[in-house]
């Protein structure tokens, strides 16, 4: 019995250790688990065959949402800064249908054009990050103009009409890791990346160990750490083998690709580098942070600016998906992000979330999508489902942190308490470095 | 008041658990009609939650003991009820709405009404009587945010009686007001002694409980130490002082030999115009500050010391209209907070919670706030060296906390104010200024923030400690300035301050040269 305290205070973290405490991961986890059981019953196969779990449409899934996840990581910084941006979708709007334009009538090269396209991001978030910053018009009112004014400059420009995109270009939406080396039956590209994943995690677990006692702390038990480890690897083979063993010519997608590296990159910025904790302190308490030194107007002005670069990438990978740029790109993808951070544990007076928290928050509402498309479920009714579930999962959390009882995403969203529960690479395809014991 | 008096109310054998914490055990409360309860503890000995326990913010059966009130045993289980019995409570942060105007909040609530429709009216011929029950001489039409704290103060408790009070609950009452005010406040109380009506005075302040009160309750660690009553027992500060902390404390400040060093700093003629109005907040204020010295500067509510710290610590309030800063005999600039904290400076703010702390940060993330770069490498923070940094200075200021992941939301106000002198100490400035720094603060704490602040003068820093507390800035500055109306009207030595020299300064323009 005492084995098993041990093993559940130490492995997810906190005394007040629980089922709850598993999370957002746990939801994951869960509803993965259902589709899969659902989809097989539905088509009369065993559990192994249900259709969530198979090659293609774990790539699918990640394709297809790949463009609303990296939109989730700017947004958790603009809230997390306190304010909000409706802008995004027709930001991306905006940007696909110009960049599309300068490859199909300036004959832009496509990496030229995706240079350009990140440079409309950023003259756009300096644009929309001045109102808000140095003349102070609240974000929602600047993002609700934006919103009309770039999805109106979106259909201007292209008249209304769809503008196609070279092949080049399409890779960053549709496109997969090239195939080399000797045939194992699986995309060897995709099996180095696991491999590399695989890596990572025993040595984050390592450093934290050491973390620990260099801050004169017990870490966890050897043998907890050991479980961890082995849950996170096994996830991460799985994943791997999964996104590496599908048709020939498929593997883990670029843009999933992309995605990772901008989790990882931003991640660390949030945690790690001063700039980030200022995002923080500026959404808890700004005049605290303004007292401390922390220059408001200019991080107010940078996660602006960043949700704007980020919304064109998002443009762009999704005009890359779907070969054309067209008048209707984008639409309610302001909303999918603001739901994926908030069921991710963000605050909505800002100063709390974090970035895997929205990811895994977005990661929910996508295999949702994905599982009730599969099992035939109509549009409407999806879209029912996926607006009680957003209310159900902040409003859980709520109820849990007025009771003072432990809170689920509250545990998402302390990076830096010791308390804080890992979260195995999310669907494991992401190996971002667990948030593991590294508190003091 | 005669001991005699019928009893009102009785609080018997209350005890309060939160999860894991005993909040209040076996305490037992008995006010008499008529009379002027203090109840007296540290931080966190159970004042406020005795106070929630009886106003049914914490309603019954999540408490065990009995309450009786005016003969009954009461039940409440919410505020409204208590209130309907003529229980109010007043809490130490106003419950107004800054942009509703006085009648309006006053009625809040409790809006006299007409087939419906609130009656106008009525509330403005009440609000009227009431203001003038209160000594209140301000429009009912003015708004909240358009008078001082003080008035704010009478708002509240003509609020409470327009709700018909018979007991009348007051935490903190005057932590936020200043002697004038403070006193007329004490006034209007003893006023109302006279009209019978029944008061439950917590408060910090040992020399206005002295003057007031009736009978005095301490509590300590959640338990009810004693009752006193205050003319039969003979009580004074010093023994008031001792059932709170439990043990005799010998001296209100520690013992401490100042080391006096050269002028290193120097403000002069010194202008700042109000944010917003044309108004002159600094007028041509001229002072200096030697290292290792500590500098007081007194005045009351609104006469522009916190204005003039904020505005020579990085132009953080107001408009910078004219002035020279000369540190080490170089005049420097600093144009924001950061050029400020570059050049050596630490402003402490009078309000914690509002603009000191981010209370949703932890005590470590706390500590390393205003100077990321000394835990940063090539950009990245360093854990390592942030937990050692907070731990360090837990462990020399002596802050209550388990860890330093304890979050300063959880800590007591002592507490909280340690974590905010760690935060700036960390910053290596070369002079701190002190808003208040004491504020809200328990006697025990208070003895160590002084010796904090002591010992940071020793090490040859410059220390500023702005105070509406005349004996705190008397016991522990070595020069005192006074502040009225934004302009320095005087500069008393250690051994010319005493509470009539100030308060005849900090009450009149004219310039007295007493050096």
């Amino acid at each position: 019995m005492s084995r098993f305290k041990e093993l559940q205070k130490n492995l997810f973290g906190g005394t007040t250790s629980n089922a709850r405490q598993f999370g957002m991961i746990f939801t994951l986890v869960a509803i993965v688990l259902l589709f899969q059981l659902l989809t097989a019953n539905n088509i009369g196969v065993g559990f192994g065959d249900g259709l969530t779990l198979r090659s293609d449409n774990l790539i699918a899934l990640l394709q297809q949402n790949s463009y609303i996840l990296i939109l989730a990581i700017g947004m958790l910084m603009v809230i997390v800064a306190g304010h909000i941006d409706l802008s995004v979708g027709s930001v991306a709007a905006f940007t696909g249908i110009l960049v599309a334009k300068s490859m199909a009538e300036w004959d832009f090269p496509w990496p030229v054009a995706i240079l350009f396209g990140l440079a409309i991001g950023a003259v756009i978030g300096a644009w929309q990050g001045f109102w808000v910053a140095y003349v102070g018009v609240p974000a929602f009112i600047v993002t609700l103009a934006g919103m009309l004014l770039f999805r109106g400059a979106n259909q201007f420009v292209g008249n209304a009409n769809t503008i196609p995109v070279p092949e080049g270009f399409q890779d960053i939406g549709a496109g997969f890791l090239p195939e080399w080396g000797p045939d194992t039956g699986y995309n060897n590209s995709t099996l180095l990346l696991g491999l590399i994943a695989c890596v990572a995690v025993v040595w984050r677990e390592w450093s934290a160990r050491r973390t620990r006692i260099e801050m004169s702390a017990d870490p966890a038990p050897l043998w907890v750490s050991g479980i961890r480890v082995a849950i996170m690897l096994a996830v991460l083979i799985f994943v791997t083998l999964r996104f590496a063993g599908g048709r020939v010519g498929t593997s883990f997608p670029v843009s999933g690709l992309i995605l990772v590296v901008l989790v990882l990159l931003y991640s660390f910025y949030t945690r790690n580098t001063a700039g980030g904790r200022y995002i923080y302190a500026v959404g808890g308490n700004s005049r605290a942070a303004e007292l401390s030194g922390v220059k408001l107007k200019r991080v107010n002005f940078f996660v602006m600016m960043n949700m704007s670069v980020l919304a064109s990438l998002a443009g762009m990978i999704f005009v890359a998906r779907s070969a054309a740029s067209g008048p209707q790109d984008g639409l309610n993808w302001e909303l999918d992000a603001i739901a994926a951070v908030f069921i991710g544990g963000a605050a909505v007076s800002g100063g709390i979330g974090t970035i895997s928290g929205s990811i895994v928050g977005g990661l929910v509402m996508a295999v949702l999508n994905n599982g009730l498309q599969l099992l035939g479920v109509g549009t409407d009714r999806v879209s029912i489902i996926k607006g009680l579930v957003l209310l159900l999962a902040v409003a859980l959390d709520v109820y849990n942190k007025s009771q003072g009882r432990f809170s689920i995403i509250g545990s998402l969203t302390r990076p830096f308490r010791k308390d804080t529960p890992p979260a195995p690479g999310a669907t494991g395809s992401n190996p971002e470095p667990a948030k593991t014991t590294v508190g003091g | 008041m005669t001991t005699d008096a019928p009893i009102l109310l009785e609080m018997r054998s209350i005890t309060k658990e939160f999860p894991g914490v005993k909040a209040l055990s076996d305490v037992n409360l008995v006010v008499r009609s008529g009379e002027i309860h203090a109840i007296c503890g540290e931080n966190g000995a159970g004042k406020s939650t005795l106070m929630k326990v009886l106003s049914g913010v914490y309603p019954y059966g999540t408490y065990s003991g009995d309450i009786v009130y005016q003969g009954q045993e009461a039940r409440f289980s919410d505020i409204r009820q208590s209130e309907r019995a003529g229980i109010v409570i007043i809490h130490q942060e106003l419950a107004l709405i800054p942009d509703m105007s006085i009648t309006e909040n006053m009625f809040l609530g409790n809006e006299p009404r007409r087939r419906g429709a609130i009656d106008w009216k009525v509330a403005q011929k009440r609000a009227k009587e009431l203001m003038r029950q209160v000594g209140l001489d301000e429009d009912p039409d003015t708004l909240i945010k358009d008078i001082g704290v003080g008035k704010q103060q009478l708002v509240e408790i003509a609020k409470a009686f327009a709700k018909d009070v018979k007991l009348l609950i007051l935490d903190e009452p005057t932590a936020a007001l200043n002697e004038a005010d403070s006193q007329h406040l004490l006034d209007l109380l003893r006023g109302f002694r006279e009209q019978g009506i029944t008061s439950i005075m917590i408060s910090h302040k040992l020399n206005e409980i002295e003057a007031i009160s009736d009978s005095i309750t301490i509590l300590r660690d959640g338990r009810t130490v004693e009752t006193l009553d205050v003319k039969g027992d003979g009580v004074d500060e010093d023994r008031i002082v001792r059932g709170m902390v439990g043990r005799e404390l010998s001296s209100r400040f520690p013992d401490h030999t100042p080391k006096i060093g050269e002028v290193f700093f120097e403000v002069s003629n010194w202008n700042v115009k109000h944010p917003i109005t044309d108004r002159l907040v600094c007028k041509n204020e001229t002072f200096t500050v030697r290292r290792g010295e500590i500098v007081g500067f007194a005045g009351l509510m609104g006469a522009g010391r916190t204005e003039l710290a904020m505005s020579v610590f990085g132009r953080s309030y107001g408009v910078f209209q004219s002035g020279r800063i000369v540190k080490d005999g170089k005049e420097i600039q600093l144009k924001t907070v950061a050029d400020a904290i570059h050049h050596g400076l630490a402003y402490v703010s009078e309000d914690r919670k509002a603009i000191g702390l981010n209370l949703l940060d932890d005590i470590k993330t706390s500590t390393v706030a205003a100077k990321l770069s000394k835990i940063s490498h090539r950009g990245v923070l360093s854990e390592v060296e942030e937990y050692e940094a907070a731990e360090a200075y837990r462990k020399e200021l002596r802050t209550k906390a388990p860890t330093v992941d304890e979050g300063v939301s959880k800590l007591s106000g002592g507490n909280q104010q340690k974590v905010v002198l760690a935060k700036w100490m960390f910053t290596d400035p070369d002079l701190l200024i002190l808003d208040e720094p004491t504020r809200g603060i328990d006697v025990g704490a208070k003895y160590e923030i002084y010796g904090i602040i002591q010992r940071l003068a020793d090490q040859g820093k410059g220390v500023i400690v702005i105070s509406s507390e005349l004996p705190e800035l008397i016991g522990l500055c070595d020069r005192i300035y006074t502040v009225f109306e934004g302009q320095i009207t005087g500069e008393l030595s250690r051994e010319q301050a005493n509470p009539e020299s100030l308060m005849k300064q900090m009450t009149s323009t004219k310039k007295m040269q007493t050096r």
